[in-house]
């Protein structure tokens, strides 16, 4: 496979070089399939969305602005009310836009409907519940896609597993793979980062990471729903699905924390519980949890999130260093004594919609023969928020390996709608909720 | 006819007992209360001369206004109460049906806001600080879920009685006067407000007692923006309101934290737009939620003659 690979990267190589200089109707060494797979100059790009909520028809309509011939032929969900809520939300958008033509039999539902959505394209959208991803994500690179997906990539290690498996894949088949961790593509986080690369506050030793918050939205459920698609409906309260809130939104400030340091961490430590948000719809995750990551370096990262209302609102990430401080939402650099030495200059106008340069960089990057490769930071990233799950659940000090061997597998390997769901609630309506001291992980 | 008349002048004389007063409303369920300032009606002239400074297209011609009257709230809403909104945990609170209501509908049959996926607050703050963000479709139905749980009429005010309550019965650039230096001691912009909105009431109110009218957050009116609309205006417009026909773009007043001072200005009047959603990862988009407004707010009235069911459902709706 490696040297089958690598032949065929020769000659896509030269291939490109032979494009950058002749015409691409004249050309003299006939290729094959698989080497042309890759190479787009101004062909049309199929488009294919896999999870049809307000996210993935919201990747759709970037991904369709962000190139002039990219159409999309083919949406995947479990549900059939979601691809024709997302269908008729993209048509609206763009208002007679020629680039959507999505035939009814290319509307595919159910569990595994994300296999023919993704033979039929060029670029595949992967945004349902996280817990599927690895699934989808190795489906698409298998059939060599590119790939724009939601964070985060995996409910658990076993699936970080497959997503890092198939993340050196992709890079291998030169795929173009885009992870919506979208502050790696917002101009303020990129500007601040830079400062930290050319050491404007040293090495960082500490930082504090945060999303305290209310909470989102909650799906009730409904008469003659059965227990499985009341979860897929409600799928934010359940972890197999989901991963809980450190990992499906606080994913995106612990990832500042990695980038910022340049480093995944160690080992992590924490509490978190379930106090406020404990109704009947509130399924099985915490309402707050609260980590402490340590670095390699030595550097500690306290993070915490919390979907409790009333509360302190903060979504933000600070780091400390040797020579001074960062306040990323404020934008703001200090020196040690706390005296200003940077500010990033921000203008709403101004500012480039950072879900829109995901799309913008990725297609570019197809049609130029580049190779952006997210998958495997993304990974790590999630692995990290999963072990502060692991952590805040066991109340356990575990190590990165801990997490990554623990052989945690939430989600099934094969799903249909006769499944029987990995939670099930007691006579009550409630779910196990993890015990910090108790749960294992 | 007559009787008609005559019930409607008896009804109007026994509001009228107490209709010059100020009055704070409890809001039901909690210990916030919301003050509203009686604002006697009149006529006014509306907009800003082209030799005013500052002075943009769509403020002009001055023309003449009349306003009937009606009570504005003494701040911009908070966060506090906005949130109480989105949270609908107090609903059960709702004041008893009664035919003394000034209006009695279910308050379970107002539609609820989403909730957010990102914080709104941007880290401004929360306690005593204005609420943003929200759509003018969000801030019509928090008059009306207001309505709903204390039995009184309130909706988001028309442009002309903005400017009215604004004036208040001045025709200078601002409410103090025509000297901008003095607009630090009135209100927050962008050169006094360090990047952030501030909590509410915190600097000097305008001559009839309203406070941050000029500056921190723009506040939202009922009427569809159309820049040439005051043009077409001739001689006397009695409580002039453009009945919006499409969602963008709507007009905000008074200028908010973000702006330079002269959009701080009376007169002036900005419009809303698409691009307040750009943000916003998801299609369709929200309904509720500006992802790129930080600046936007509300301040509701209560007209002293309420309309009737039929009017006040229409200004829920528009």
């Amino acid at each position: 496979m490696k040297n089958k690979l690598s032949k065929l990267e020769k000659s896509r190589r030269s291939f490109i070089k032979k494009t950058s200089t002749i015409a691409s109707g004249l050309l003299a060494v006939p290729l094959s399939i698989e080497v042309m797979a890759n190479v787009y100059g101004n062909k049309k790009l199929k488009l294919s969305l896999i999870g049809c909520g307000g996210r993935g028809s919201g990747a759709a309509v970037q991904a369709i602005t962000a190139d002039e011939n990219v159409e999309l032929v083919a949406m995947a969900d479990a549900f059939r009310d979601k691809i024709d809520n997302s269908l008729k939300g993209i048509q609206e958008h763009f208002d007679g836009v020629k680039k959507i033509s999505v035939k009814e039999k290319n509307k595919f539902i159910g569990f595994n409907a994300y296999k023919k959505a993704i033979d039929m394209a060029d670029v595949v959208i992967l945004t349902t519940p996280p817990g599927f991803r690895p699934y989808h994500f190795e489906y698409a690179v298998n059939n060599n896609k590119h790939v724009f997906m939601e964070k985060p990539l995996a409910t658990d290690p076993v699936g970080i597993r497959k997503v890092l498996e198939m993340a050196k894949i992709a890079k291998q088949k030169k795929l173009n793979v885009v992870v919506g961790l979208q502050r790696h593509y917002q101009k303020k986080y990129i500007d601040l980062h830079n400062k930290i690369v050319k050491g404007e506050i040293g090495k960082i030793r500490s930082g504090q990471v945060y999303w305290n918050d209310g909470g989102v939205w909650v799906k009730k459920r409904k008469p003659n729903q059965s227990e499985l698609e009341y979860q897929m409906r409600n799928w934010y309260y359940f972890n197999w699905l989901c991963g809980d809130h450190i990992l499906e939104q606080h994913i995106h400030n612990i990832d500042v924390a990695n980038w910022f340091i340049g480093d995944y961490p160690i080992s992590a430590q924490g509490m978190g519980g379930r106090q406020v948000r404990k109704g009947i719809d509130h399924g099985e995750i915490f309402d707050h949890h609260f980590v402490e990551f340590t670095y390699a370096n030595g550097a500690v990262v306290s993070s915490q999130c919390r979907h409790q209302k009333g509360c302190m609102k903060r979504v933000d990430e600070v780091f400390q260093g040797t020579k001074g401080s960062i306040e990323i939402r404020k934008g703001i650099i200090n020196d040690l004594d706390g005296n200003l030495k940077y500010k990033y200059s921000y203008s709403l106008e101004n500012e480039p919609n950072p879900y829109q340069v995901e799309h913008d960089k990725l297609f570019a990057s197809i049609r130029n023969g580049g190779v952006i490769s997210d998958a495997e930071n993304g990974a790590k990233s999630t692995l990290t928020a999963i072990l502060g799950r692991m952590a805040t659940y066991s109340g356990k000090k575990l190590t990165m390996e801990d997490a990554l061997n623990s052989g945690l597998q939430l989600v099934p390997s094969e799903m249909t709608w006769n499944s029987t769901p990995p939670t099930l609630p007691d006579k009550n309506g409630k779910y196990k909720i993890p015990i910090p001291g108790k749960t294992k992980f | 006819m007559r009787s008609l008349k005559s019930i409607s002048i008896a009804f109007l004389f026994s509001l009228n007992i107490y209709a010059l007063q100020d009055y704070s409303q409890n809001i039901y369920g909690t210990q916030e209360k919301l003050n509203f300032i009686f604002i006697e009606g009149g006529t006014f002239l509306m907009g800003s001369p082209k030799s005013e400074k500052g002075h943009f297209g769509d403020e002009g011609p001055l023309h003449q206004v009349k306003v009937s009257p009606f009570w504005m709230s003494e701040i911009e809403i908070t966060w506090n109460i906005y949130n109480l909104f989105v949270s609908r945990e107090i609903d059960n609170s709702q004041v008893n049906y009664s035919k003394k209501n000034e209006i009695n509908i279910e308050i379970d049959a107002v539609s609820s806001a989403t909730t957010p996926y990102v914080e709104m607050s941007f880290g401004m703050g929360v306690e005593n600080f204005p609420a943003i963000c929200m759509t003018q479709y969000a801030a019509v139905k928090f008059c009306e879920w207001l309505s709903a749980l204390t039995g009184k009429f309130y909706r988001l005010p028309t442009e002309a009685e903005w400017e009215y309550a604004c004036r208040s019965g001045t025709n200078s650039l601002y409410s103090f006067g025509d000297n901008i230096e003095d607009l630090n001691q009135y209100g927050w912009s962008k050169s006094n407000s360090n990047e952030s909105y501030h909590k509410v009431k915190q600097k000097k109110p305008n001559p009839r007692g309203l406070y941050d009218m000029h500056g921190n957050v723009s506040e939202w009116t009922l009427d569809q923006y159309i820049p040439t609309i005051y043009k077409m205006r001739k001689g006397l417009t009695v409580n002039p309101f453009e009945i919006p026909k499409k969602i963008y773009p709507k007009t905000v007043r008074g200028g908010s934290w973000m702006d330079n001072p002269s959009r701080l200005r009376s007169a002036s009047r900005r419009p809303s737009s698409k691009k307040w959603k750009k943000r916003d990862p998801q299609i369709p988009k929200s309904l509720w939620w500006h992802t790129d407004a930080p600046f936007v707010g509300i301040r509701v009235i209560r007209p002293l003659n309420t309309p009737s069911i039929d009017q006040q459902k229409k200004y829920w709706n528009y």
